[in-house]
């Protein structure tokens, strides 16, 4: 029974031998995450004001009510605004309530099967879909109904879907998840219904959450130029039918008045810079619009 | 309210009870007094629950007589939730989880083929341990929930008479009636607990089970749900876990002592009987140390 030595480990080293090196640590690693910080901020400033410098410049009211004008150049992207606007709007009129039925059904009716494993593992190889393959699926697609070469907005929208379809579907689970069980066994104990359990108690508290996970994807896909190139074709006139003719958006129209520039150069490199600042704003002006939904309608979860 | 729940409690008393053991209870003459507000009595007959391979409880037998409170007692892991929840067919909602034996509301086997589950949580509600008001509602919204939730047009005057009878019903009525557009979520914990009440006895059920109702709340605010159990019975049959031993001695007229032999084995019914007799004279040892809080 011996007792054990005395080991004071506080007096052991002089008081504050370790704290000088403690601190150095926490010194150097806060000077680190901050530079890495500002790495990854650097090339996102640089992008937001170069094409603010070089987009505003091509700002014009006619840039924004009007159609190019011929070769001779001039005119603006009206007709690319609102062939944004109507892909856009199809495309998450196809891709939400297919989005959020799936996440529905992975979330609440999928339990531990298999199907759910398997679409949950096919959704994931989904979002990592090269745009251009989702371009030409469309295009192959609408190919053997309506014959080679065609080109419509709806083909455009089917594109994007493909790409937006996965990335709704997983934002959507992420929030049909965070519902707290409870709020569904209380609602199963007042003996109601699973779907009306689902659609009265669960789709509302996650109401903010789909929403923000909605715009998110739409910002995703507002941009995406490879598949509409070949869906949507190019085209200088204003164009609201996506089942009828070409349509153009801003994204191919920045690239194809960069590409093939009218007579006065420098004015149609004007405005495909602002084409892409338009782009940015619309994106900008989606996601103040989900943090805005976010804000005001998210429900408390405990 | 008070009278009524006086004489109510009086006559209660004048039965003598009759559940010695659950076989006794089953007898005809064992039936208490007139039931009132649609109360029912459950059986449960042998029951095994399972989740998955793992047995929760075991060969419980019991009957849950009407107008009366019943209070489930044990230590944790031993059962009494899971059994609670399978008398109205919540248990099976757990992936896995499966019941064994027979269960009947007034004579009818609630697990019986074509028997709906949702209709069997109509006539059986239940309270959960956590507060879990709707936090997307209103209160009023949160008491017409079952109205609502179940389709059908409920006419505005009607709805307003359901929850205005149901929060009076539920002790809560004066507090909220002038906030009744607020959210539910803003209540404190025990006006959210009676908000749950009475969202649960909107729907009129006939059994009311309550998990755990109190843990999450304050002693005051305890007391006022015990007060409310002691009025609600008159109309309801209620079953009621409990890990307060004082609050089962308050609040309830039978006691059933669960417990497990040891971890990983089921839980067992060890013995019901009139509260008074079980925390002064129990007839098992195991209940004896519980009671007087040698282990749990």
């Amino acid at each position: 029974m011996q007792a054990p030595p005395e080991t004071n480990t506080l007096l052991a080293t002089p008081l504050g031998g370790r704290l000088w090196r403690r601190k150095t640590v926490n010194w150097v690693m806060t000077g680190l995450i901050v530079a890495a910080f500002a790495i990854a901020l650097i090339p996102l400033f640089s992008l937001l004001f170069e094409v603010a410098k070089r987009g505003i410049p091509g700002l014009s009211w006619e840039f924004f009510t009007s159609s190019p004008r011929g070769v001779i150049g001039g005119g603006g992207a009206a007709h690319a605004i609102v062939g944004t606007l109507v892909i856009t709007a199809v495309t998450a009129a196809i891709s939400v309530p297919i989005g959020i039925m799936a996440a529905i059904y992975l979330t609440e009716y999928g339990g531990k099967s298999r199907l759910r494993r398997v679409l949950t593992f096919f959704v994931d190889v989904m979002t990592g879909i090269p745009s251009i393959v989702a371009g030409l699926f469309a295009f192959a697609l609408f190919a053997i109904f309506l014959g080679p070469g065609i080109r419509l907005g709806v083909m455009g929208s089917v594109a994007l879907s493909v790409l937006m379809i996965p990335i709704v579907i997983r934002s959507s689970e992420e929030v049909l998840k965070i519902v707290p069980n409870h709020l569904r066994e209380a609602s199963y104990a007042l003996g109601t219904p699973k779907w009306r359990t689902i659609v009265k108690v669960v789709l509302p508290t996650a109401f903010a959450g789909l929403v923000t996970g909605v715009m998110i994807a739409v910002a995703r896909i507002v941009g995406e130029t490879a598949p509409l190139l070949v869906t949507t074709g190019v085209v200088d006139s204003i164009n609201s039918n996506p089942f009828e003719g070409r349509m153009q958006n801003l994204a191919v129209y920045a690239y194809s008045e960069y590409r093939t520039p009218g007579v006065m150069k420098q004015a149609s490199y004007d405005r495909a810079w602002a084409a892409a600042l338009t782009l940015i704003a619309i994106v900008m002006i989606l996601n103040l619009a989900a943090r805005f939904v976010y804000r005001h309608y998210r429900t408390e979860i405990r | 309210m008070q009278g009524a729940a006086g004489a109510t409690r009086a006559e209660v008393e004048a039965v003598p009870s009759p559940l010695k053991t659950p076989a006794t209870a089953n007898g005809a003459d064992a039936a208490p007094g007139p039931a009132q507000g649609g109360a029912k009595r459950i059986e449960a007959h042998d029951v095994d629950l399972f989740y998955g391979d793992f047995q929760a409880v075991a060969g419980v037998s019991v009957t849950i007589e009407p107008n009366k409170a019943t209070a489930l007692i044990g230590s944790s892991g031993c059962g009494k939730t899971t059994f609670l929840r399978a008398l109205n067919r919540m248990h099976e909602l757990t992936p896995g989880a499966r019941v064994e034996g027979r269960i009947t509301l007034d004579d009818q086997d609630i697990y019986a083929k074509g028997v709906d589950p949702v209709q069997v949580r109509r006539l059986v509600g239940m309270v959960f341990q956590a507060p879990n008001p709707f936090p997307t509602m209103s209160v009023y919204e949160n008491v017409a929930a079952g109205l609502s939730l179940n389709g059908g047009r409920v006419k505005k005057a009607e709805k307003d008479e359901v929850v205005e009878r149901s929060l009076r019903g539920a002790h809560l009525w004066n507090e909220v009636k002038d906030r009744l557009d607020k959210p539910g979520s803003g209540l404190s914990g025990g006006q959210q607990q009676r908000l749950c009440i009475a969202r649960a006895i909107a729907v009129e059920p006939e059994v009311l089970l309550m998990d755990e109702p109190c843990s999450a709340l304050d002693p005051v605010a305890t007391l006022a749900i015990e007060d409310l159990i002691g009025e609600l019975k008159n109309r309801y049959t209620i079953a009621i876990v409990t890990h307060n031993m004082q609050q089962a001695a308050r609040a309830s007229d039978v006691t059933a002592f669960f417990n497990l032999e040891e971890t990983g084995k089921p839980g067992r019914l060890v013995e019901i009987g009139p509260t008074e007799r079980i925390f002064t004279s129990p007839q098992e040892q195991a209940t004896e140390d519980y009671v007087s809080g040698r282990f749990g």
